[in-house]
Formats: structure tokens, sequence, C-alpha cells
């Protein structure tokens, strides 16, 4: 929830610029949608799967209207708010000989599940299947382990193929035919008969939600920024709860509007913007609180190439800028069969801006330096995440990219997930030198 | 004492001179050097070309160089791997190589490809899902594609015969591998795990036609070999990359004998050969690809490593096993658990052991023996 200030703060300086704030009209909803998404996975009666944010999901969803699934990830990040409950979960996982260097969504949620509690109340709900997309060394490892442990059927699509810039038609039927297997797999595992119009429902509003996801975060190019990043925090991760959900792409659509609304009016995110910056990988969650100790600098993150780009879709803009991606059905394309529905699919989360970094660090760094320009930041705060080895696959050379653009850049050690491996006062005081060499002092 | 087998001696030579063992060869061939990241790579593609695969591993030395360029929770041997680049130690390099493999020896082989001066540096797109027909067709043309690429570098076309025969080069040497590795099936086995640890690393550097010769001389001399030592316990090496020398010394110092293993440097390289269809050549070797023993973060949904794991213990007659595991390695990591549930199961115990550039081997040392005693090899009472 954003702060409202009432013009009383004694943190800034005389003379700073001063805009109005408010809090989010959508703050309530946000938050509705989200505890209904995992009260409902636990609710008896559906039809459940537990796979990763990263799996193609729209696959699950032609198989019945009362499909639920529980998103790994973002469920770990829940966890990683509730200090006492996640350290349970990673004492479980290493318990059960688990490395503690492991990534840490990983042993959160499989810790979770040898304690069999769910964070929401309850025990873990168990799944009918896992479904997952594997990208990084761990998630198909991930799903492997939970349907051996709760024997249940499972399916994993390889979507590691290369950077989009070396897609091919081999590449593309690679992940287009293992999706129809996946098909064909599910429909026998759960004794379903497969409906295409789910599939074409489900991608069609997977590819609105990320679409206008990118337009929420390119309305951040505005200066002052509406949003900033701890609130960005909040919305995005709809995304990766449920991409597929009609409800879900129109709430972007609302959420859209409102951020628009905010630029029209000049309403900012923090009353004193005088310096913006970006940060990357997902923050250390027991930690958000460091971006309302930016505001003491008059500093404001205005997004990060996580938050942007994890759930966002991007392309290349006739004006040169980097913008949300054009749908297909922005293009007129009508999406008639399964086919072309999973090739329109693979084709659009292939070319993930995030998905790029695993393959080749420049490709990111020139993202950043790109983001730098066009969201006018003064520097970057990169987080060195030991919980996460795919945002922090190249990181080490993003942070000499942007030092040789020119780019201001500090990083700090931590892990997303996993407390016991964070130092808050050092973490804080490189932030107090790095703002003083940008020549923001703390007010 | 142990015959000196003048052999095995002239093969640690050249695991020892690696680099001037590679830089010879290019003299004398001519041909250009790749340097290779890992064992997915299709070298005999390369061969076919002229070029001399050549493995690139650390050298156990702690080292600060590569900080700046890979985050340090990024597991040691892709550190240590880069360090030697960074270092000017594999500057007689061409090129370099890797396949899509796990995310530490890529970014290894991104930050080689920034910062260090290459001809070219190729990545050979892997599926990781190699359980799906559906990986054979892209594998066979990202086989097309690095071989265009092979072409291009070096500006020699690679026709069928020469793809033949880097094939047959391939498959004669580990042939010869298995006939070695067969004689530690013996109850006192001829070769000792550090003496084969050589031989497996010698395999790597080598042109595999002067590896083959050494290796029917070493296939000679092991046959009236007698070690002078006892055998002890039985043990496996189980793991990521394992090159480290000194480790397999003091296990075998302390009683036991390492008779085979299944890690990145030593069988997973070799094991599987190509199986000649008469068909598609590059289909073929895609196959062998798809279907060695894979790494583990290739082995999902099903598992196959750990059924082959148990097959090639109980072949060996292992007692018990060492799992050997390089820090910060996530796709081994993850199926430890889940390994040692299932040798432990199939009465084969295991001894964890994290590893690191360098290894504490004085505490190694107490708790393999410890090791060796739970596992029976001495007569309590």
């Amino acid at each position: 929830m954003m702060a409202t200030f009432t013009g009383n703060d004694t943190n800034m300086g005389a003379g700073l610029k001063r805009y109005p704030t408010k809090p989010l009209d959508c703050w309530k909803k946000a938050k509705e949608l989200r505890q209904r998404y995992y009260e409902q996975y636990a609710a008896p009666g559906k039809l459940r799967w537990a796979g990763s944010a990263w799996a193609l999901d729209p696959i699950p969803a032609g198989l019945g209207e009362d499909v639920v699934h529980l998103t790994g990830e973002p469920y770990a990040a829940a966890i990683a708010f509730n200090k006492d409950f996640a350290v349970r979960c990673q004492e479980a996982a290493e318990a059960h000989g688990w490395a503690r260097d492991l990534c840490a969504y990983f042993r959160t949620y499989i810790g979770g599940m040898f304690l069999d509690e769910y964070a929401f109340g309850g025990k873990y709900p168990k799944p009918d299947f896992c479904f997952t997309g594997h990208i990084c060394c761990t998630h198909g490892k991930w799903y492997e382990l939970v349907s051996e442990y709760k024997k249940v059927p499972y399916v994993a699509i390889d979507v590691g193929v290369g950077a989009s810039g070396d897609l091919n038609a081999n590449k593309i039927d690679y992940v287009v035919n293992q999706a129809h297997e996946a098909i064909e797999y599910l429909s026998k595992a759960t004794g379903r008969e497969y409906r295409d119009d789910l599939l074409i429902e489900a991608c069609k509003n997977l590819f609105r939600s990320t679409s206008t996801w990118a337009k929420v975060c390119c309305l951040n190019k505005n200066i002052p920024a509406p949003l900033d990043e701890k609130s960005m925090h909040s919305l995005y991760v709809l995304g990766t709860l449920d991409r597929t959900d009609k409800e879900f792409a129109d709430f972007y659509d609302e959420v859209l509007e409102e951020v628009k609304d905010r630029v029209a009016q000049g309403i900012a995110a923090i009353p004193v913007e005088r310096c913006r910056l970006m940060t990357d990988s997902q923050p250390p969650w027991y930690f958000l609180h460091f971006y309302r100790y930016l505001e003491q600098f008059g500093a404001v993150s205005v997004g990060s190439f996580y938050v942007n780009t994890l759930e966002g879709a991007w392309e290349d803009k006739p004006d040169g800028t980097w913008g949300a991606r054009t749908t297909p059905m922005e293009k007129g394309i009508e999406i008639r069969t399964r086919d072309q529905a999973l090739r329109l699919l693979a084709e659009w989360e292939l070319s993930r801006p995030q998905w790029q970094t695993f393959y080749d660090p420049q490709l990111k760094t020139d993202l950043l330096i790109r983001m730098a320009k066009e969201w006018s930041l003064k520097g970057f705060i990169l987080h060195y995440n030991r919980g996460c080895e795919g945002t922090s696959s190249g990181i080490a050379e993003n942070r000499l990219g942007l030092m040789k653009a020119g780019i201001p850049v500090m990083t700090y050690e931590a892990n997303m997930g996993d407390e016991r491996e964070f130092d808050e006062p050092r973490t804080l005081a490189r932030i107090d030198s790095f703002m003083e060499s940008l020549g923001f002092p703390k007010q | 004492m142990a015959v000196a087998t003048s052999t095995i001696e002239k093969i640690k030579n050249v695991v020892q001179n690696r680099h001037q063992y590679a830089q010879d060869w290019q003299k004398k061939n001519g041909g250009k050097l790749l340097g290779v990241f890992c064992t997915y790579v299709p070298e005999e593609i390369a061969y076919a070309a002229g070029v001399l695969p050549v493995r690139l591993l650390g050298s156990h030395e702690p080292q600060d160089v590569t900080e700046p360029y890979l985050f340090g929770m990024f597991c040691p041997f892709s550190r240590d791997v880069l360090a030697q680049g960074l270092k000017g130690r594999f500057s007689y390099l061409n090129g370099i190589a890797v396949a899509h493999t796990c995310m530490h020896i890529n970014q290894a082989f991104e930050s080689w490809s920034l910062h260090l001066p290459v001809e070219r540096s190729l990545f050979v797109s892997m599926p990781s899902k190699v359980q799906s027909p559906r990986a054979l067709p892209l594998l066979t043309g990202q086989m097309g594609i690095f071989k265009s690429e092979i072409e291009e570098w070096t500006g020699n076309k690679i026709s069928d015969a020469d793809l033949d025969r880097a094939i047959d080069v391939y498959n004669t040497n580990r042939r010869l591998m298995w006939e070695v590795y067969a004689t530690r099936k013996a109850e006192n086995p001829p070769i000792t795990g550090l003496e084969t640890m050589y031989v497996a690393l010698a395999q790597q550097m080598m042109d595999k036609e002067e590896h083959s010769q050494l290796l029917r001389e070493l296939l000679e001399e092991l046959k009236t070999r007698k070690l002078d030592r006892n055998t002890g316990a039985r043990l496996m090496i189980l793991g990521s990359e394992d090159d480290d020398t000194e480790f397999l010394k003091m296990v075998e110092a302390v009683g036991a004998t390492i008779v085979t293993d299944d890690h990145c440097t030593g069988t997973r390289y070799f094991w599987n050969e190509v199986e000649r269809s008469g068909g598609n050549r590059l289909e073929d070797l895609a196959n062998r690809y798809i279907n060695r023993t894979p790494c583990p973060n290739r082995d999902w949904p099903g598992r196959v490593r750990f059924p082959r794991v148990l097959e090639m213990a109980k072949d060996y007659g292992v007692q018990g096993a060492i799992i050997i595991q390089q820090k910060f390695c996530d796709p081994h990591e993850a199926d430890i658990p889940s390994l040692t549930a299932f040798l432990k199961k199939n009465g084969i115990p295991t001894l964890f052991l994290e590893f690191d550039v360098t290894v504490p081997v004085g505490q190694f040392r107490i708790r393999v023996e410890a090791f060796l005693e739970t596992i029976g090899q001495e007569d309590l009472f």
C-alpha cells in the first residue's frame, strides 16, 4: 500500500518539487483476486495442477472449466513474507537432504510439502498432476520430485531452445510438438476430453495480460512515475498466478486505465522524485521496505528488468522505443485451431525478454541500457540473488556492461527467499554510499 | 609395488602437460583447436573437419580473477574453467564450443566469448527433454547447423566420408575405454581408479586416434599387470564434474579402490557409442547424445540415470558410492536425496562430499575412513 504524504514530510528539503500522491484504487481488488486464487486452489472438487509460473499454462486450461493451479514461484515468494514459516520450510527441505544453495523457491515449496502445510491455511493441497516448463536447471527437477512424492502424473515442456533471435522452424516445432504430446498425456491422465475452445481462450487471455502489463510498465516512463516498483510487485504477481484467466486479464485493463489517469493528473508514486532507478532480479521478499528507504533520498525505483519482463510481452515499436507487444488479436489474427494456438503461444513465450538472459548476458545488458534511456534512469541496483540462478545468470556481466555504458550501478548480495543469507545493515550502508555517489544524500 | 607401466606414465604426462600436447598437435597436424566446455558438444563433427576438441578443465588452484565476470554462487568448476581462460592458459585455442546444458558452464562460456579473443564461439542448442521423441528432430537439425558453422569456420567441407571416419575413430576409442573399464570388474583390478581417471582425462584432451593407440598398449600391459596393493572396498564415484586426482589418491590409499564411476569427466563422456543406422549420419549422432546417460538436468520426467547407475554398480561389484558434489551445482544437488535413497534401497551405501576448487583432503580422509568402516571393510570383531 502506498503511503499518502500530507506535505508534512520533514525528510525532504525545502524547495524540492512535490508531486501529489494517492493510493491505488485497484489495490483492494488486486488483493481479493490473489486471495481468491489461493483459496480456490485448496477448495475441493476442482482439477488441480502444480507447476511453474513459466509453464505454458493455457495447455491445462483446455481440460475443463474447473481447472485450478498453484504456480510454485509466487507461492514460495508469498511464504517468504512469513519469516517463521519460510524458515521452517527451508529447514524441512534441508532435513530431507536438499542442499541449502538450491533455488530458494524450490526449497521453500518442497519444505512446505514435506511439512504438509499450506501457506493459506490447512494442509498442502495435493495436485492431481504436475505440469511445468523447463528452462533453468531446476524447473524440470522440481516437479519431478513433487510428482514422485505425491505419486501423481507429470509432464514438462522444454522451452530452453535458445535466444529468440536464433529461433527457427525446427525449434518452434520442438516446443509445439511437445505441447501436443502434453495435451494427449494430460487428457489420458485425467480422463478428460480436451477442449480446444478453452485452450484458445486461455491463449488470448495470456496474450492480453502480458501485453497489457507491458503497457502499464511503459507508463512509468513518464515523469513523475505513477507507480513505484514496490506497488508494481503487488500487481505484476497476478500475471504469475494466472495470466490465462479472463478476470485477471480484465483486471490489468482496469489497472492500465487507472495508471493512465494518474499520468494525466500528474499523480506520482512518491512525492519527491529526484532520482529514478531500477533494480533487477526478484527482490529479497522480506526486504521490501527498502523501496521506502529509497524515498529518504528522493529516489524511486520505477520498475525492474524482472518486474517488467517476467510476465510482460515486449517488442520494438515503429518509433524505436521498447513497448508492449501487439497481440495476435490486435493484428487481426483469428485463432481457430489447436495447432495454431500452440504455435502462437510458443512463439510468444519464447520471445520473452526474461528468457533471453539464459543464453547471452549481452542481450540483457543491451535491454538494461535501453531501459535506462527510455525510463530516464540515474542508475541500477542489481540484486546478486543467491536464491535464483536464472535471474542471476550473467548478472556480473550485466554490471560490467552497464558500467561500460556509463550507467551507475550498485550491487548487493542476498537471497530472494532465504533471509538467513541477508545482511540488512550492510546492504543499507551500500545504498547510502550509492545514493551519495549519485549526488542524492539522505535528506 | 605396482609394476611400472610406461603407458600410464605417458598418459599421465599428457594430462599434466595438456597445453603443450594441444599445441604440439596443432604444429604437427595444422588443424584448429576447439575448447569444449561440456560433454554434450558433438565432437565428432569438429573432428571430421580436422579440428581437435580439447576439454576445458580447471586447475584446482584458488583464484580471484573470475569475480568480476561470474557471480560466486555459480559452481566452482565453471569458475575454475573461466579462470584458466582469463589467466591465458588456453590462449592457443582457436575456438570454443558449448552445448545448452547447465546455466553455470554456459555462463563461463559466455564470459569467455565476451572477454577472450577466439575466432569462433559455437553454441549447440541441445534439448533438455531427451525423453521426448521430439528431441531427435530438434537435435538432428542443430547438428546440421553446428556442421555448417564448423565448415564455415575451418574452411573445410565435411563430407560423408569425413563424418564416417570421425564417428569410427570416436566409437573405436569408446570401445577401447570400455575394455579398460572392464578390467576393473576383476576381483583385483590391474588398474587403480586414479590411473583410470588419468586415462579418462587424457581421452578428452587428445586426438582420439593417438589415445586409442595408447589404450591398445595399455590393454596389453594390463593383461599381466598385478598391483601390489589390496583392492579393499570396491567403490564408485558419482557426481557432476570430477577430475580431483588428489582426492582419488587419498581414497585409494586408505583401503579402497574406485572401480567405476558416473560423472561428467568419467563414463558419461564415452559410455555410449554412435549406432549406425545406415541412414542420416547426423541423426545417428543426435541419437547418441540423446540416449547417453543423461546429466540430471536432462533426466526428467522419468529417471533414466538412476537405474543405469545401479546397473553399473552391480556390474562392477560396487560396495559403496562416494557422491562428489560440486558446490552450487543445482541439477546434481536436486537429485542427491533421491539418488542416495534409491541406492540405499538397493544395498549400496553412499558418502556425500561437497567439493570446491580445492578440497580438504585431511577432513575428507577421516570421513572416507569412517565410511569404509561402516561398509564393513574392517573386521571389527
